[in-house]
This record gives structure tokens, C-alpha cells and sequence, in this order.
């Protein structure tokens, strides 16, 4: 039997052709091994080749989801591989979602197997996880090392239609699929040994991990919206000019509230962005194409909103862990209500 | 209290002109076993027959498991408040004919009754195919109300097991095994720096044939209360239920309740094992709100650390573990829940119908929608046409040749959530 | 943040970029946008034609504040 033959895919970052500025990046295939490929190349051994890379800005394919996954699709399909694998993608939430979605697409045109890696908050992990393998990394590119050693063995595996073993053994993110098996012990010695270790503050695992029912029931409508005080909110990082407040590129740890009592409209003067996960150059020149307070004035003055909250919020969504975001979220959500504000109007980059 | 339970051990079963225990055989004089359930004028004719483990033998739609026990010191007599008076048990000598046990089948009487197979791959699901059985087939008169056909079938089944466990009364058992539980305060000065623990039984009280009794009480009709480990040993809890076969308790379970036995086992050592609440699990909200409310409350009252709580059933009843799990936990005591699932036969879709954070441990039965074929027996006792319609089985469920796919939730005892089994469930 | 939003008692809605994001993170009212980098604007386009844009998008986000939802809602059009 030959060597397995591989396609990766990557996103511009990784392929070294730029940062945020290059997002925009449109489908591309090389015939070579590229960035976190030459990794898995000597994980592979001489079991299997790269055949091709992939590369597509992480903005190019999540805006133009349908024509970059068909074209990608028609790339895959000419190089035949017996394996797909995409990223690993870390903690980079559109990069994510772009190795997610065309996994899954490769694996479900092309019946082939498909392997993704990416941190477990990032948004593709719990969008993919149930249809396509994703193993679990650090949040980091810093993780990527670690990454190879647990996707290379399993990329092998899934190649050759070996049997897969559960999460924990293999590394990858549980696809929520239960299956029965024989336990050494029975179930109520189980149960008792396991009240014996929580007892003591041991460490102990469930057999069966609460799912996660955190949904919120929505809030009946707003009954008259030309007399509601309606607040802007926003995650794409707006802040005064400066960013006053520090707030982080990346992974923020807090939030700002800026007043707009005396603006009908952000400028390059007085606003930007402090955001670091997409390119700034927008927002820069004209922060309302993200936090649009120029209609919103106008919306005011014509009676179709009753007035437009004094302070807005924001915050930098990239890299921001979620247990961080609900709690800051919290803390200023509290602050809207006490403020009388009927209705929120988020926007996200 | 104290109670020595002593095991007599029973290798096999035959049918004799004299009923008796020896040498490890129990003898059953069937005519007169017959004669027995005859009297009950419901009963319009039973066949009594015999299942070995290790034999081509399906019975089907199981009703209910006894293990024969007798009571040989100490007050009051097996199955309280309905074979014997309302005496409280769980005091001195009960000897158990182990190995063996009364199964009753027969026209089903619910959607959800089960299948016992004696031998094949059905065989590793049960627990019931490791005993010698006395079966029951019982054959209602007609027009019979189907509670009253329940309570035929039901009390044919205690019945015989007092029968045959009274062939034991003088027999000296191969091994003794003792249980005592003191009262709360002395335990405490007996172990003050072992946690003090306690078992959270809920048990099935939804009526229409979902039922338990207590000392004869119908469960559905009960407050949360607390009760001694060894009054379950002599039949303080029976089964009155035709539910889902896979999570029921049948008597065998609640005379053997293995949460019970394991935390005897850790008892003195690593804990301090103070007794058993028993709750129900009603079908209206206000009572699943008060009895977990109750639970809560006397967890708290006697001062515990920690529980173990089992469910019985599912669906609905996930409501009450969870609330009865969150109420306990909110009082700063640690739980751990055993419970079965239903995640579909693809294993990939939401296994309880209700959940909550603070339920961090949890033991699970497996998955009861999981698909098993049974291959076809030589010998069916009962009737092998329900399949078709017992939960867990469906249209085609029986095939031509006799073998018949069905969940496991159509499979007696095969998910149970005593954590009677081995069978687990793991997510990948 | 959206549920944090919401979990106050005050109706939001989402406008965002990628759709399956926020249907995943739990937003109940979403109104897709432009572009990751512009989601209420588009540079291609002179500053008055963007604001017809912007106008649009937040006259359906406006909309959905005014709609009553059963559960997670995206408003195309």
C-alpha cells in the first residue's frame, strides 16, 4: 500500500501571507507543504504525504461561506486525498468556523474522513463537534506542537478506518454520541465510590456530563419602540480615540462605557477600534459601520425610537473567554436595566 | 436494628410431588403451587413452569422478580402490610433461598412489560438469567379491569415466593451475612469523623399500573419519610409495576437493593451509612415540588454530608431526580444521582428530559434505546405476540424466524438504576 | 453577552456577521450583517449610499425589537 495521501487546509496567517490585513485572502492551493504542515510531515513518518495545502483568509471565507466551500470542495476533490484535514485553528474564531464548515462539507461530498483540531471555546468546536472530529488544543498557536501529536496518530487512524476510541483516548472533542459498554463495577458500587471521592474533595468524573440547557427565553417585544431609550452595544472594540481605558486587543478583561451624549455621528477623529481579530482599517476610518450611532441620532430625530441611551458599551469579542464575556456582560446588563433602557441593539464584527 | 440475612444457596430446580430445599435443589410441587393461585377467583388458569440459566428459554412480557424469603426470627413476617400483617420488619433472622426466584408472565397487562432471556447475548443483559426461576404464566378471566388483573398477577407472584420461602424457614443457611444501622445519635458517637450518608430512594408512584407500595401503602399516597436498610430486606417495598422494563424495580431489586448493600460495605470505614429516605414520583408538579421539598428537608434535619439518590423510570420522573439532586445540594449536602438514558438508537440525542449544573455525579444504567437482536429460543413462556408493542419494541420487531430486535429498554432489569448492573453508557 | 443581555429582562438584538455564531452562543433576535470588518457599513460604496445601508439594517433590527419570538429568530429581510 502507498503513502496516505493528505490535503491540509490553512488560513492565511498560517500560510504566512499576512495578519488581519489579509483576511480577505481569496482560495488558493499550492502544492507544497506550508507552515504547521511541515509538523504533521514529520508526525506522518513515511506513512503519509501532504499532497497539497489549502490556503483562505479566515474574512474571505466567512463572508462568501457558499462560493469559498465550492471552491475549496472542487480543490480537495482534484487531489483525491484519502484524509482532509483542516487547521488546526486554536482559539481563532473564524478560522474555526472556516476548518469546521469545510470538513464537514469534504466529509459529507466526498466520503472521505476529515480532521479538524481547535481550543474548546472557539465557536466552531460546539458548531462542529457533533459531525466532524475535532481534537482539542490549547488556545493558543503555542499549543500547536501538542496539537500535531494527538491529530497526526488520529488523522492516521481515521485514514486507514481503524476503530476510534473515546474522546479522552483519542484526544478529540466528544461528539455527544453515547454508547453502552460493561464497567468493571456495578452501577451502585460506582455510585458509592464516587460520593466517597466528592466527599473528600477528590477529583471525580461523571459518566454523564450535564448538558449545557444555558439557553434564555426571549424577551416579549418592545411595545411601542418610537418611546423606548434604546442602548448600543457592541463586541467589535469601539473606543474613544486612544482607547482611553487600555482595553485589550485580544482576551479582554474588561469593558469600556463611553459617553455619546454629544456625538450625532463617529468619526476618524473621535473613534476607533480597539479590536484585534479582524482588520481595523474599516471601522477606523468610519467607527459607525460598526457601532452605528449617525442612524441611530437620525432614528431619533424622526421619532423612531423615543431616544438613544447616553453611554454605549463595548468590548473585544476575539479570544475572550466565554466564562469572562458572561461575567462582564452581567455586571453592565445590570447597569442598562437600572438606567431604563427598554431594548439593546448588539452588534458584533 | 439488626438483621441476619442467611443464604441458602440454590444451584437448581425441579419439579417434585413434595416441595422442599435440599442439598442446594428446590423442589416445587407445582399442583399445589396452582391449586394456590387458583383461589384468587381472577385468575381464570396458570401454567407453572421452570427456567434454568443457560437454557433456550424466553419469557415474556415479565411482570415482576421475587426472591423467596422467609422470615425465621425476630417480628412481623415478609411483605408487610400485604402478605403478612403490618408488623415493622428488618429485625432479627430472614433466610433467603438465593439463586433462585419466583417470575410472573403471562397476558400482558401494561404497554411495559419485559423479556427475561435464559441464555444468548438478551441473557448478558439481565440479571434474572443467572436464577433458577419458577414461572409464573397467569391467564386472567375476561373483561377483568386491568388494575385488578395487575393485582391478580402481582399477588399470585408474592404468593408463591412466601410459598417457597417458607421451605427454608429450618434450614441452616451456608453463609450469614449481618446488618445493623443504629440510631442516628449513636452512629454519630460511634463514628464521629466518618461522613454521615444517606440513600435517596425514589421510587415509581405514577399510577396507571406505575406503582409501589410501602408496608402495603400505595407510594403515590406517601410524604418522604425515612426507613430502615434492613426493613427492605424482608419486603417492606414490593413492585406494583408494569412500566418500562429496562428502569423498573421489581421486588428482587428492592429485597437486594445494591446501593444499600455497597454503602453496608463502606459503612463503618469510610462512612457512616445512617439510613434510607424513600420519596415518590408523582405526576402532578405541586407533588413532585413538596416530596423533593420533603427529601431535602429531612436530609438536612438529620444532619447528613452526603447521598446517593436513584431514580426509578424515566422522562417525567428526570424531573424529580433533578430536583430532588438541587434542593439536596442548595443544603450544602454532596449527591451523586444514578440514573439510566434514552439517547436514541444513534446514542447522539439528549439523554435525560431534564438536567441541571449542580448534578456534577452522575451514574448512568446505559442507554436504553440502544438496538439488541435476540436470537430465537426454543421455548417461550408466556406470550411472544406483544414484542411488537411492549416499549422498546415496535412493528417488526418479531421476525419470522422467531428472533426479535428490539431496545434494551424491552429487556427486564437491563438498565437499572439501583446500578443493579455493570452496563454503563460513555460518550464519544 | 447576548443572553446576559437578555437575562436582565431587556429585549437585544443581535446584528452580526456570522448567523451560526450567534445562533450558537443564544441570541433569540439576529439580523445578519454586512462584513466581519464593516457589519453596518460597506467601503466599496460612497459614504451616503452606506448610510442608506445602515439604515436598512437597523430599521429590521428595530423590527425585531417590535416582534414578539417564540425562540431564536433570524430576521432576513
Amino acid at each position: 500500500m502507498g503513502k496516505i495521501k493528505v490535503v491540509q487546509y490553512i488560513n492565511q496567517f498560517y500560510a504566512g501571507i499576512g495578519g488581519e490585513e489579509k483576511a480577505d485572502y481569496k482560495p488558493e492551493v499550492r502544492e507544497e507543504i506550508i507552515g504547521p504542515g511541515m509538523a504533521f510531515k514529520a508526525a506522518f513518518k513515511d506513512e503519509a504525504e501532504i499532497i497539497a495545502t489549502i490556503i483562505c483568509g479566515d474574512s474571505y471565507f466567512n463572508e462568501n461561506l457558499d462560493s469559498a466551500k465550492e471552491k475549496i470542495l472542487q480543490m480537495v476533490k482534484k487531489y483525491n486525498p484519502d484524509i482532509f484535514i483542516a487547521g488546526p485553528a486554536f482559539n481563532a474564531g473564524r478560522y474555526g468556523v472556516a476548518c469546521g464548515t469545510i470538513a464537514e462539507a469534504v466529509q459529507t461530498e466526498m466520503k472521505i474522513p476529515v480532521l479538524t483540531g481547535m481550543y474548546c471555546e472557539n465557536p466552531g468546536a460546539d458548531m462542529f463537534r457533533k459531525s466532524v472530529y475535532i481534537v482539542e488544543t490549547k488556545n493558543s498557536a503555542a499549543g500547536m506542537r501538542a496539537a500535531v501529536k494527538k491529530m497526526a496518530p488520529l488523522a492516521m487512524k481515521l485514514a486507514k478506518g481503524e476503530e476510534i476510541g473515546s474522546p479522552s483516548e483519542e484526544g478529540y472533542l466528544s461528539r455527544g454520541i453515547r454508547k453502552n459498554y460493561f464497567a468493571a463495577d456495578r452501577g451502585s458500587k460506582r455510585a458509592v465510590d464516587m460520593l466517597i471521592k466528592k466527599l473528600k474533595g477528590e477529583e471525580f468524573i461523571t459518566e454523564f456530563p450535564m448538558p449545557d440547557f444555558d439557553r434564555v427565553e426571549p424577551n416579549p417585544a418592545v411595545k411601542d419602540i418610537s418611546k423606548a431609550k434604546v442602548a448600543l452595544v457592541t463586541s467589535g472594540g469601539i473606543v474613544p480615540k486612544g482607547n482611553p481605558d487600555r482595553i485589550e486587543s485580544s482576551s479582554a478583561s474588561k469593558y469600556g462605557k463611553y459617553d455619546i451624549l454629544n456625538y450625532t455621528d463617529l468619526t476618524s477623529e473621535t473613534h476607533e477600534t480597539a479590536h484585534g481579530g479582524y482588520d481595523p482599517t474599516y471601522a477606523n476610518q468610519d467607527a459607525d459601520r460598526v457601532l452605528p450611532v449617525d442612524i441611530m441620532r437620525e432614528f431619533e430625530k424622526e421619532g423612531k425610537i423615543g431616544e438613544l441611551h447616553r453611554y454605549f458599551y463595548s468590548t473585544t469579542g476575539n479570544g475572550t473567554s466565554v466564562a469572562n464575556s458572561k461575567a462582564y456582560a452581567a455586571e453592565f446588563s445590570k447597569e442598562l436595566k437600572n438606567d431604563g433602557v427598554d431594548a439593546v441593539i448588539l452588534t458584533s464584527t | 436494628m439488626k438483621l441476619e440475612l442467611g443464604y441458602i444457596y440454590i444451584n437448581d430446580i425441579k419439579f417434585s410431588d413434595l416441595s422442599k430445599v435440599e442439598n442446594g435443589t428446590l423442589y416445587v410441587n407445582k399442583e399445589e403451587i396452582e391449586a394456590m393461585i387458583l383461589e384468587d377467583e381472577n385468575v381464570k388458569s396458570v401454567k407453572v413452569e421452570i427456567a434454568k440459566p443457560g437454557e433456550s428459554i424466553r419469557i415474556t412480557p415479565v411482570k415482576d422478580v421475587i426472591e423467596p424469603r422467609v422470615k425465621v426470627e425476630g417480628p412481623g413476617g415478609i411483605f408487610p402490610g400485604i402478605i403478612s400483617k403490618v408488623e415493622t420488619v428488618g429485625m432479627g433472622k430472614t433466610n433467603v433461598l438465593k439463586g433462585s426466584a419466583v417470575v410472573t408472565t403471562g397476558k400482558i397487562v401494561g404497554f411495559q412489560e419485559g423479556i427475561i432471556d435464559m441464555a444468548g447475548v438478551g441473557a448478558e443483559y439481565t440479571p434474572f438469567s443467572k436464577l433458577n426461576n419458577l414461572v409464573l404464566a397467569c391467564e386472567p378471566v375476561d373483561g377483568i379491569e386491568a388494575h385488578e388483573h395487575e393485582k391478580s398477577v402481582r399477588m399470585a407472584g408474592l404468593k408463591t415466593s412466601t410459598y417457597l420461602g417458607k421451605l427454608a424457614k429450618d434450614i441452616k443457611p451456608d453463609e450469614v451475612e449481618t446488618f445493623e444501622t443504629l440510631s442516628i445519635v449513636d452512629s454519630i458517637k460511634k463514628y464521629p469523623e466518618l461522613p454521615k450518608v444517606a440513600y435517596v430512594q425514589m421510587l415509581q408512584s405514577q399510577g396507571l399500573l406505575h406503582d409501589t407500595y410501602v408496608y402495603g401503602v400505595d407510594a403515590k399516597r406517601t410524604l418522604s419519610t425515612l426507613i430502615n436498610p434492613t426493613e427492605l430486606m424482608d419486603g417492606a417495598i414490593i413492585s406494583g409495576n408494569c412500566v418500562s422494563a429496562c428502569d423498573k424495580n421489581t421486588t428482587y431489586h428492592h429485597l437486594n437493593n445494591p446501593v444499600v448493600h455497597d454503602l453496608f460495605e463502606k459503612h463503618g470505614k469510610e462512612i457512616n451509612f445512617v439510613g434510607i429516605i424513600i420519596t415518590n414520583e408523582n405526576v402532578y408538579l405541586a407533588d413532585k415540588e413538596r416530596s423533593s421539598n420533603w427529601t431535602a428537608k429531612l436530609a438536612e434535619q438529620i444532619g447528613l454530608d452526603g447521598v446517593i439518590i436513584s431514580q426509578e423510570g424515566f422522562g417525567n420522573p428526570d424531573t424529580d431526580l433533578i430536583m430532588n439532586c438541587k434542593k439536596i445540594e442548595e443544603k450544602g449536602i454532596k449527591t451523586v444521582i444514578i440514573t439510566d438514558e434514552y439517547a436514541g438508537r444513534d446514542g447522539a440525542s439528549q439523554s435525560l428530559a431534564d438536567a441541571d449544573e449542580k448534578a456534577d455525579a452522575v451514574v448512568t444504567g446505559g442507554n436504553a434505546n440502544e438496538l439488541i437482536e435476540l436470537k430465537p429460543m426454543d421455548k417461550i413462556i408466556g406470550d411472544i405476540m406483544p414484542v411488537n408493542t411492549i416499549a422498546g419494541g415496535f412493528d417488526g420487531s418479531l421476525k419470522e424466524d422467531g428472533s426479535i430486535v428490539v431496545e434494551l429498554q424491552a429487556i427486564t432489569g437491563a438498565t437499572n438504576e439501583l446500578g443493579f448492573n455493570k452496563l454503563t453508557a460513555k460518550e464519544y | 453577552m447576548v443572553k446576559e443581555i437578555e437575562r436582565v429582562g431587556i429585549p437585544v438584538v443581535h446584528i452580526c456577521t456570522v448567523v451560526p455564531i450567534s445562533l450558537t452562543v443564544g441570541a433569540n433576535r439576529i439580523v445578519p450583517a454586512i462584513a466581519i470588518p464593516h457589519p453596518l457599513g460597506n467601503p466599496s460604496l460612497t459614504m451616503e449610499e452606506e448610510k442608506v445601508i445602515r439604515r436598512t439594517l437597523l430599521g429590521k433590527a428595530i423590527k425585531a425589537l417590535s416582534t414578539e419570538v417564540d425562540g431564536q429568530t433570524v430576521f432576513e429581510d
